[in-house]
């Protein structure tokens, strides 16, 4: 009784929560004139790989991923040091401004997105830094700061801070403390943290649609225009949407135990 | 201070007390030109007139870009809209976070994979997630029309998403799946800090499964429902992605929300004047809310520390 309690929500939640991949995953693998066959089958009737061929061969989906993986690559690097540079300072420092600095961390991700788009649109077509990198790497690394520097605050404040002292009396620099001692330990948070802005950074769409030139389309942006060039293509869509996804999918699994602690410190604080 | 410590000197009392200052520099430096510079930017922008094709022709006209939106019919569908759209979302998720949330909370096996694939539309980019509830929805070939139909619920193929009076209704049901799992993740933790013992105690004095829910787990999640809620309503006021893929604010404006209007204003009408007022406009709403939100949480003796 409790059992089937139990397993009957859980299957229902997991069904409702997977199908719409299994079935992108089934529309890809099915030829395009099943899709539009008036005699409906749920499971393909032949299994084909021409859209993945197709959206390789005669696609720039090649550029859009280099393009993705660069950017979202050196938007990780960047926020990441940047953001651990502030939540070692919040986490073994106490200064005066540092109840109101960490306030203004948490409210900044509050303003409305469009409200920063625009303006930041217009001051990069000034600087002539729409459709290069730079653009989407200065903005990516504003949204993911200020949840890494609270997710990697609460890392490094799970660790004593006298092993580093022990440190630094035994003739270690501040500097060699941090890296000998505390980001050895504290490395699994780092890494889920830096995987949280790889991905942030990897599937955001906006900013990415407002940003790009044609040959510094992200994966997003590049699967968007697909609609237009493509009509409604939506073998080749779905064979797209596959390639996008299974990437942060398969990052997302190698780190979720720490990621979803790092996610939900706040929850258990509060 | 231990290496050092013998100097004294005021050179090294200044590197230590500016020691963590230094340290928070260069993301509170990335932070202000990003957004606070924007921000003002914003604010200029929302007083001139400032149409991208029209580079040379940008004169001061005060607040005539606010008096634009108060007249335009469009501005005021999209409140309207973005209201039904933050009220249904947010209790949406609530409700279905919440329920799964308990589930999960118990011990079964499995409950570690079942909570890793409930988070897959986290990490989902927003365009796929339009994209497959857009196939999904197709009337004549996606597959929710065909599984309607095949189960007897529906007897003929339904517009999802060229009905004027469905379209809002059927994105909103794409915002509640991909948001709930998470919605369900940070109830849950909270759930998991709750000290057994309280439990307990409860069990000694013959209190139900229900009144343990009512009397042990509901008080003391509060504090974080409060929290993750107000987040949700903001960062779910300010959504444009799957709205602006799947419908385009369409038919017409029947699905439109103010960002998504300010976006289409900015992105295709090149009008950054005005679409800079009605950004701040939405801001300004959203900071009243969250006031309001916050005095009756005080109100309500809800702690959010």
């Amino acid at each position: 009784m409790r059992s089937a309690l139990i397993w009957v929500p859980s299957l229902t939640l997991v069904v409702l929560t997977i199908f719409p991949y299994l079935w992108i995953f089934l529309t890809s693998i099915k030829p395009e004139a099943e899709l539009w066959s008036p005699d409906f089958h749920y499971l393909p009737q032949r299994i084909t790989l021409e859209n993945y061929v197709q959206l390789l061969t005669s696609t720039p989906i090649a550029r859009y991923f280099v393009n993705s993986t660069i950017v979202a690559s050196l938007s990780t690097v960047l926020a990441l040091a940047v953001a651990v540079s502030a939540a070692y300072s919040f986490s073994r420092f106490r200064f005066w401004g540092r109840n109101f600095l960490m306030t203004l961390f948490l409210v900044i991700p509050m303003f409305p997105t469009v409200l920063i788009l625009i303006p930041l649109f217009v001051i990069m077509r000034n600087l002539h830094l729409l459709g290069s990198y730079v653009a989407l790497l200065i903005a990516y690394t504003t949204f993911v700061i200020p949840f890494s520097v609270w997710m990697l605050t609460g890392f490094f404040a799970a660790f004593p801070v006298d092993l580093e002292e022990a440190g630094m009396v035994d003739g270690c620099s501040r500097l060699g403390a941090v890296f000998r001692i505390l980001v050895p330990m504290a490395l699994p948070g780092i890494i889920a943290t830096g995987i949280y802005i790889f991905i942030v950074a990897w599937n955001e769409f906006l900013f990415a649609l407002m940003f790009t030139a044609a040959n510094t389309r992200t994966l997003p942006v590049g699967l968007y225009s697909f609609i237009g060039e493509y009509d409604v293509h939506w073998g080749l869509l779905t064979a797209t949407g596959m390639v996008v996804t299974i990437p942060v999918v398969i990052l997302f699994f190698l780190v979720q135990g720490h990621l979803i602690r790092g996610l939900t410190a706040g929850a258990i604080k509060g | 201070m231990l290496a050092g410590a013998g100097l004294g000197s005021k050179w090294y009392r200044f590197r230590r007390h500016s020691t963590p200052y230094i340290l928070v520099v260069p993301a509170l430096l990335v932070v202000a030109v990003t957004v606070f510079y924007p921000i003002m930017w914003a604010v200029s922008l929302s007083v001139h007139k400032y149409v991208l094709y029209e580079p040379k022709d940008t004169p001061f006209i005060g607040l005539a870009n606010f008096r634009q939106a108060f007249a335009d019919p469009v501005f005021w569908i999209s409140i309207k809209h973005t209201g039904i759209w933050v009220t249904l979302i947010v209790s949406g998720q609530l409700l279905i976070g919440f329920a799964a949330a308990i589930l999960l909370n118990e011990n079964f096996r499995g409950r570690g994979v079942v909570r890793s694939l409930i988070l897959i539309p986290w990490i989902t980019p927003s365009i796929l997630a339009a994209f497959m509830w857009r196939w999904m929805y197709n009337v004549n070939y996606g597959v929710i029309n065909r599984a309607l139909v095949d189960l007897g619920i529906l007897s003929h193929h339904v517009g999802f998403l060229s009905q004027a009076d469905l379209a809002l209704y059927a994105v909103i049901v794409v915002i509640i799946w991909a948001g709930a799992p998470f919605f369900a993740l940070m109830l849950l933790a909270a759930m998991q800090a709750i000290p057994e013992d309280l439990y307990e105690a409860a069990r000694v004095d013959g209190a139900s499964a229900f009144r343990r829910l009512m009397h042990v787990t509901i008080p003391l999640i509060a504090p974080t429902i409060a929290v993750t809620s107000l987040l949700r309503i903001i960062w779910v006021a300010n959504y444009v992605d799957i709205l602006f893929v799947m419908t385009h604010g369409g038919p017409g404006y029947a699905s439109m929300t103010l960002p998504v209007y300010v976006f289409i204003k900015a992105q295709s009408a090149l009008d950054m004047g005005y679409s800079s007022a009605m950004a701040l406009i939405l801001g300004i709403i959203l900071i009243s809310i969250v006031l309001i939100y916050l005095s009756a949480l005080k109100k309500l003796e809800i702690n959010t520390r």
